[in-house]
Formats: C-alpha cells, sequence, structure tokens
C-alpha cells in the first residue's frame, strides 16, 4: 500500500506533521507517561510532595474487593449490553431488509438515538422510571413490583442497561443493515430453491455470512460499553447504589476525584490501557482470521 | 426475491413500528415533560400530551436558567457546546488531512515512525487518562477555556486514517499530471487534492461534530465556572439538587434542546453520516 508517485519534499513532510504530533505528544503521550509514572508514587493529600513506592499502588488495588466488584460489573454490564444491542439491532435490521415501501423512512427513524449524548440518553430513562415520578415506574409498582433504581443495586444496572442497549441499537442497526445489504441475492434464492424455509435461510446462510460484522459489532460494543457509558452511568445512578454501577472507568474518576486518590487511580488507569491494548490486539489477530467468509 | 407471503410482511412492519416506539418513546416524554409546569411532572401522573407551558419553560431555560439552583442559563450553554463541537470537528480535520498528505504523498526519514506514533491514539480513549491530561492542561493554564475544552479531544487517529484511505484511492495520474503542470505539493493539495475530499471532510465533520457535542467527562472536568460549561454537563447538574427540588420540567427542556442540533445533523444529513460512520470505523 505505497504511492508510486510522491513528492521528495525535505522540509515540508516535517512541517505538514507538526499540529498533529504536537498535539498529540502534550495531550496523549504525555498525561498517558504521567499516568505510568504517577501509578508509582504516593502524593500527599496536598499534592504538595510525592514519593516513589513502586508497585504499592498495585497491590493495595489488586488487595481491595471493591476493584474485583468493578471488574465483576463491568463483565456483566458489557455482556448484557452487547448482546441485547446485537440481538435487538439485528431483529430491526432483518425487518428492515425485506422489500418494504416504507423501509428508508424505517431507517431514518431507527438511527437518530446515535446523536443523543450518552449523558442525555440516561437523563431520559431515569425520568420514565424514576421511581416516584416516572411514567414507566408507577405502572410498575402499581402492579405491586418494587421499583426502585435509587436504592435497589439490581434495578439501577437494569436501568443502566437499558439506556446504554437503546443508545446503541441505531448503530448496530446500520452496520447490520449494510451486512445484510451486501449478501448475495442469488446465495439466498438458492437456499430457497433448496427448499429451506425463511428460518433455516437465516440460520444457515445469512447469519453465518454475517459474522464478519457481527465480529466487528462485537468488539465496538465492548468498547463503546467500556468508555462511552459514563454518561449514562453517571445520570442514571452516580455508580451506585453502594457501587452497583460502579464499572472500571467510573472507578476511575471517582477514585481520582471524591476520593483524591490519584495514585491509585492512575494505576487503574494502567490496567485500564493493557485492557484496551489486549483488546485491540485480539481484535487484530484472532477475530479476523476465524472469521467465515 | 424468493416466497413473497403478505403475512410476513406484516409482520415486519409490526416489529418495525414496534422499534420505532421503543426508540422514540424516551424522547417523546421528554418533550412532553418540557411542557408541563413543576407540579405536573413531579406528581406522578404527567399527561402522555402536551401542556400549556412550553413558552415559559423554554424562554426561563435559555434565558433565565433554574431559579432554585440559579445555574446559568442554556443559551450560553448552547453556545459553548457548539463553539467546542465546532472546534473539535475543524481542528481534526485540519490537522488529519496535513499528516495524512504527509504520509501519503512523501518519502522521508521516519515517516513510518510518525505514522505509529499517530495510529497508537486510536487505542486508548481519552476517558483512560483524564487526570493526567487534566493535570498537563492545569500546567498549561488551560482550565476553563476554550482551548482546554477542545485541544484534548482531536488528539486521535480517526481522521488521518481515514484520510489515508481516502487518498491511497486518488489515482496517482493526477499528481503526474499536475507535475507536468509544473504544480508543486502545496499547489498540487490545494488545486487538486482538497476538492476531490471535500465529501470525505463533509462526512468526518458530522460525525465529529455530533462526538464533540456529546462529550462529557471531559467538559466536566476542566469546567470549573459555570460560564465555561457545556449544555450536556449543564442538565445533569440541573438534576444535582434533592429530587424533590430538581425543577425536571427544565432539566426535561434542556434535554429537548441539547439533543436537536445532533439530532438535526444526522436526519438532514443522513447520507453524508452514514458514510462517515462506516468509514472511520474501518
Amino acid at each position: 500500500m505505497e504511492k508510486s508517485a510522491y513528492f521528495k519534499g525535505r522540509l515540508l513532510p516535517y512541517l505538514l506533521l507538526v499540529p498533529q504530533l504536537v498535539i498529540t505528544f502534550l495531550f496523549f503521550y504525555w498525561p498517558a507517561s504521567q499516568a505510568l509514572w504517577q501509578s508509582f508514587l504516593r502524593e500527599d493529600a496536598f499534592g504538595l510532595s510525592s514519593d516513589f513506592i513502586g508497585l504499592e499502588n498495585y497491590q493495595t488495588l489488586f488487595a481491595q474487593p471493591e476493584y474485583y466488584k468493578s471488574m465483576l460489573t463491568t463483565a456483566v454490564f458489557s455482556s448484557l449490553v452487547a448482546v441485547l444491542s446485537l440481538s435487538i439491532a439485528l431483529l430491526f435490521a432483518t425487518q428492515a431488509d425485506k422489500n418494504l415501501k416504507a423501509a428508508p423512512a424505517f431507517k431514518t427513524f431507527m438511527i437518530w438515538p446515535y446523536a443523543v449524548a450518552p449523558a442525555v440518553a440516561g437523563v431520559l430513562w431515569i425520568f420514565m422510571f424514576h421511581p416516584s415520578l416516572g411514567t414507566l415506574a408507577r405502572p410498575l409498582r402499581a402492579m405491586g413490583f418494587d421499583w426502585n433504581p435509587l436504592l435497589n443495586g439490581d434495578h439501577a444496572m437494569a436501568l443502566v442497561v437499558m439506556a446504554a442497549v437503546w443508545k446503541q441499537i441505531s448503530y448496530n442497526f446500520l452496520f447490520f443493515l449494510a451486512g445484510l445489504q451486501a449478501i448475495p441475492k442469488s446465495v439466498i434464492e438458492a437456499g430457497a430453491i433448496d427448499g429451506a424455509g425463511p428460518m433455516r435461510r437465516f440460520w444457515t446462510i445469512v447469519f453465518p455470512l454475517l459474522s464478519p460484522t457481527t465480529f466487528f459489532l462485537l468488539v465496538v460494543n465492548v468498547v463503546y460499553v467500556f468508555f462511552d457509558t459514563f454518561g449514562i452511568i453517571d445520570a442514571v445512578s452516580g455508580g451506585g447504589p453502594a457501587g452497583a454501577t460502579t464499572t472500571m472507568v467510573y472507578k476511575v474518576y471517582a477514585d481520582g476525584r471524591l476520593g483524591g486518590d490519584l495514585g491509585g487511580s492512575a494505576a487503574q488507569s494502567v490496567v485500564l490501557m493493557v485492557i484496551v491494548i489486549a483488546m485491540t490486539a485480539i481484535q487484530f489477530r484472532y477475530v479476523e482470521r476465524r472469521v467465515q467468509y | 426475491m424468493v416466497e413473497h407471503r403478505p403475512w410476513n410482511d406484516i409482520i415486519a412492519y409490526a416489529i418495525l413500528t414496534f422499534g420505532v416506539f421503543i426508540v422514540a418513546f424516551p424522547v417523546y416524554l421528554a418533550v412532553i415533560a418540557s411542557t408541563h409546569d413543576a407540579a405536573t411532572v413531579v406528581n406522578g401522573n404527567m399527561p402522555l400530551l402536551p401542556g400549556g407551558h412550553a413558552l415559559e419553560n423554554y424562554y426561563r431555560a435559555v434565558f433565565v436558567g433554574g431559579s432554585r439552583t440559579s445555574r446559568e442559563p442554556v443559551g450560553h450553554m448552547l453556545m459553548n457546546s457548539l463553539i467546542s463541537a465546532t472546534g473539535i470537528a475543524v481542528g481534526k480535520i485540519f490537522i488529519s488531512i496535513l499528516s495524512a498528505y504527509a504520509v501519503v504523498y512523501f518519502r522521508f526519514p521516519f515517516r513510518m515512525t510518525a505514522f505509529w506514533i499517530i495510529f497508537v491514539t486510536l487505542m486508548l480513549p481519552v476517558e483512560v487518562r483524564i487526570y493526567p491530561t487534566y493535570k498537563v492542561m492545569a500546567d498549561l493554564h488551560m482550565l476553563d477555556t476554550y482551548a482546554g475544552l477542545i485541544l484534548p479531544l482531536i488528539a486521535s487517529a480517526t481522521g488521518t486514517l481515514l484520510f489515508r484511505q481516502f487518498f491511497m484511492t486518488v489515482p496517482d495520474e493526477l499528481l503526474e499530471a499536475s507535475r507536468i503542470d509544473g504544480a508543486g505539493p502545496i499547489r498540487f493539495f490545494i488545486d487538486t487534492l482538497l476538492p476531490l475530499s471535500v465529501t470525505t471532510i463533509a462526512a468526518l465533520f458530522v460525525i465529529q461534530f455530533i462526538y464533540g457535542w456529546n462529550q462529557y467527562l471531559w467538559p466536566l472536568l476542566i469546567t470549573t465556572q459555570d460560564s465555561m460549561q457545556t449544555i450536556v454537563t449543564g442538565i445533569k447538574k440541573m438534576l444535582t439538587t434533592t429530587d424533590e427540588l430538581a425543577e425536571w420540567q427544565l432539566a426535561m427542556a434542556t434535554a429537548v434542546l441539547a439533543m436537536l442540533p445532533p439530532i438535526a445533523v444526522v436526519v438532514f444529513m443522513q447520507r453524508l453520516f452514514v458514510r462517515g460512520l462506516v468509514e472511520t470505523e474501518k
């Protein structure tokens, strides 16, 4: 992937790169290395002095039950959101892929939640399900179900998951629809001639052919849940009740800001970076190879 | 087309209508809540049809701000959001089109090193390194400035990769032709490459504008004064008073105002949006 025709400028290419490299060093490499460095330090309460303490921040971190809890919360949260939003979006996309007159209109209606900010989505959902004033919470409580996401951790988790799924459906829908439309009609017709009904055709032909899209979306969704749901969680539950919705990213924020434990927060940042880099590596290494075409 | 059964279409319409309902209902409810007075919203029996307080609520939200919390009027926050979202989109396009041009159209020592230095940033979103970045901003005296809201968010590789991909598809003959016409690298960039890139630029702008507008964690940290708040962070602050005192009708009016610009961008520029979304994720 190289151009055969190019310029030979000596100074110009460096000048063209300067803006991006300066921004990248200033706001990416410098802070990232600071995080790494800070994770080996202990700062006093006023931030006046700091000592090098080696791996102590990491030892403290991995001795904390709350940290494992936030890992578990992140795992539960991301698998629920990924599975639900992918399957719901796939259901809608397969319907929109049928030869319907109104399909373009449906497409427009389905995609716009992508534009809603996560924090705003969180506010909309807590408003609907607020225990005392929520329009949808009242019927739940009237049915005798003691719905209270402000006090019950499982309810809070359910609410955060719903808001996160709601926001992600449109993205998955778009990619699934594009993937479905890229499948040649002749393959499906061949299946029909062999006597396979719609369900059988879907599971034996369409779904396997869609696997590159599905795997791609799976990775994107997990990354989405890790990072972009911060606004949803902060708006809906603020990580609570009792840490029930504190994901790893939320804990980085909460420990650094409210707790003022910058060293511990930095150590968490480093652990997160390692996880993200590992996930990206897995994406490049395995996913692309295993997928059936 | 394979077998065509009428009931099949009916099921499809039913499922899709249900889908649109799920997608639209939370937003519909917010719009309704923004047209009622505080008491109607808080008592938990809010009607599902618009009330008569829309003008009053939006006027108060935009120009006055909540009375109990004495927050910033939303009009000002909208302005802050507009400035930072536009700044992020334009800044990202500017730095990435230049660096992609250098990487694709020049041969020079450390070319691939530069590319990898930029590429690595793709993996780590700002959420991972918030406090160290905050500290850098504080050292540079950029807290509570537009530069502070904008610059850290344009440090990413998506734009560079997108432009690189696009430049690779531009035929080499164009470069040779303009070279025969005596054009240097700057001429070629301005007269040939830039006009060809208009659609890619527009698609990237749409995506980055939405990304910038919807930022939450970073503006929350970097702004300490209410006057620098963006609208997305402002809504949450309206609700941080105890629930009984929170003015939900104003918060909902603010939420509607916060959703309007990015939704308008997606709906009216759907083609560019879809293109930008699909291409930045490749």
